[in-house]
């Protein structure tokens, strides 16, 4: 049967990991590759790298972590962060992505991941959502979760699966940093209501809450990046763990 | 006097445009000890020891790209059917050895193994498509070389939404349970097909990936 994916996430900022501070052995605990190599002898299921670089002169330096690291990663690799267009898709699935995460791009220009999922097939355009609660509705921010859009969040997932999005990452900004985790209402209001996967993220503080994500949640997979990052479960605890609670993982 | 060298593999990855061509000449790279290169060149399959044909996006796409490179699809023919070298398709790469896909419009395909390429329904609402993640690969026929050094039951990494129908259920070599058995990897004669994708199945992948490089294509 399909496992449940668990996916650590790498902040990247000017080419650099932002958070990865607590790895052992590590020569260099800035460098993405090395983390990602970790992760990856560690059992990860996907990567994920999500870019933060803010200045538009360092925007490249996202290909160049993506293609050191898929010299030596042999998993799927996701990059979101900063797409804004078909030449951006383009140059990381070049450089060896295996999927992009649009998010404000898809809000400002929905026909961008229409024009994507055309051209480079559904399986590698994964449509990202911050969402908010507001009042007794969940909306769709963007900004970090600053900038309002009024867009409600289970009509924009219906659609962006309409328009040819292959997966839906999910963050709620209400529970991001919190380590309370994954907000599971919406999580299972927008997986029980589309017929592509959603990985749910923000919010992981404990293992528990991987396995609320799944049975709660009803998650197809599960992303985190500190309590991976700083070092407080390896990926293998998380799978144990889970496994234990009764989700199947890939424990090989 | 020097020594005759070594027999070497020779490994050359069909481009057509397929987007994921890098991962899968990293993952090759990586597994082999041997040559490997990429090619649009028809004259390089027949310098080849083995040929693999990766492939995502669409059936019609694909098939679209692989007619446009001039030379191509007829030394294939050459060298798969007539020479009998050893053969791997990757996903669709894999799909294209159908007759026909049914993704986007009716297209032919190469009609090495007769079936044809469908859409995966599930009949449980939570089962989505894309079938995608790590998902277990239970081998039909053990007896077949590629299975060599692996259990059945390993996990490997699958992304797609059609699967490929084969006409005889007996070039199915390995399945995967998606609410149902889905097809996910056949094989006839010197050549092998897998939905999955070795490229992105860790230490899986490369052992596949090593395996098919060492075999003569002799089932």
């Amino acid at each position: 049967m399909l496992k449940t994916r668990i996916i650590p996430c790498l902040d990247v900022n000017n080419g650099r990991v932002v958070k990865g501070v607590n790895f052992v052995d590590l020569i260099d605990a800035g460098d993405p590759v090395e983390q990602a190599q970790l992760y990856d002898q560690a059992g990860a299921d996907e990567l994920c790298f999500l870019d933060i670089t803010a200045s538009s002169d360092n925007r490249d330096t996202i290909y160049d972590v993506v293609t050191r690291t898929v010299e030596k990663c042999f998993m799927p690799v996701t990059v979101g962060g900063g797409i804004r267009s078909i030449s951006d898709i383009r140059k990381l699935l070049l450089a060896g992505a295996d999927k992009v995460a649009i998010n404000t791009a898809a809000i400002k220009d929905p026909g961008l991941v229409k024009k994507a999922a055309l051209k480079f097939g559904s399986q590698c355009i994964v449509v990202s959502m911050d969402v908010k609660q507001k009042d007794n509705n969940f909306e769709l921010f963007t900004h970090g979760g600053r900038t309002e859009t009024g867009i409600d969040a289970l009509t924009w997932a219906k659609k962006m699966v309409e328009f040819g999005a292959g997966e839906i990452l999910l963050t709620s900004m209400d529970k991001d940093g919190t380590q309370q985790g994954f907000d599971l209402e919406i999580t299972r209001q927008i997986a029980d209501n589309v017929s592509i996967p959603v990985i749910a993220s923000g919010g992981v503080g404990h293992l528990q809450h991987f396995v609320d994500g799944v049975k709660k949640g009803h998650a197809n997979g599960v992303l985190a990046a500190s309590i991976f990052h700083f070092g407080l479960y390896t990926i293998r605890e998380a799978k144990n763990f889970m496994n234990a609670a009764g989700v199947a993982v890939r424990i090989d | 006097m020097i020594d005759e060298p070594e027999k070497q593999t020779k490994a050359v990855i069909i481009d057509y445009g397929s987007g994921n061509l890098k991962s899968v000449f990293n993952a090759f790279k990586h597994a082999s000890s041997g040559d490997v290169s990429v090619t649009h060149d028809f004259r390089d399959l027949s310098l080849s020891s083995h040929i693999i044909l990766p492939g995502v996006g669409s059936f019609a796409d694909c098939m679209k790209g692989l007619v446009s490179l001039p030379g191509v699809i007829e030394t294939l023919q050459d060298e798969v059917i007539k020479n009998k070298k050893p053969f791997l398709g990757i996903c669709v790469g894999m799909q294209l050895m159908a007759s026909l896909g049914k993704e986007n419009g009716t297209t032919k395909g190469l009609g090495w193994i007769s079936g044809e390429v469908e859409k995966i329904t599930p009949k449980d609402p939570m089962l989505k498509i894309p079938h995608m993640g790590w998902n277990t690969v239970s081998f039909n026929s053990e007896s077949h070389p590629i299975w060599k050094k692996f259990i059945s039951g390993s996990h490997a990494y699958f992304v797609h939404s059609y699967q490929f129908i084969p006409t005889n259920k007996d070039v199915i070599l390995a399945t995967t349970e998606y609410g149902e058995n889905i097809t996910a990897v056949v094989g006839s004669d010197n050549m092998i097909g897998t939905q999955f994708h070795p490229e992105k199945s860790q230490s899986f992948g490369q052992g596949f990936i090593k395996e098919f490089l060492m075999w003569d294509g002799n089932t």
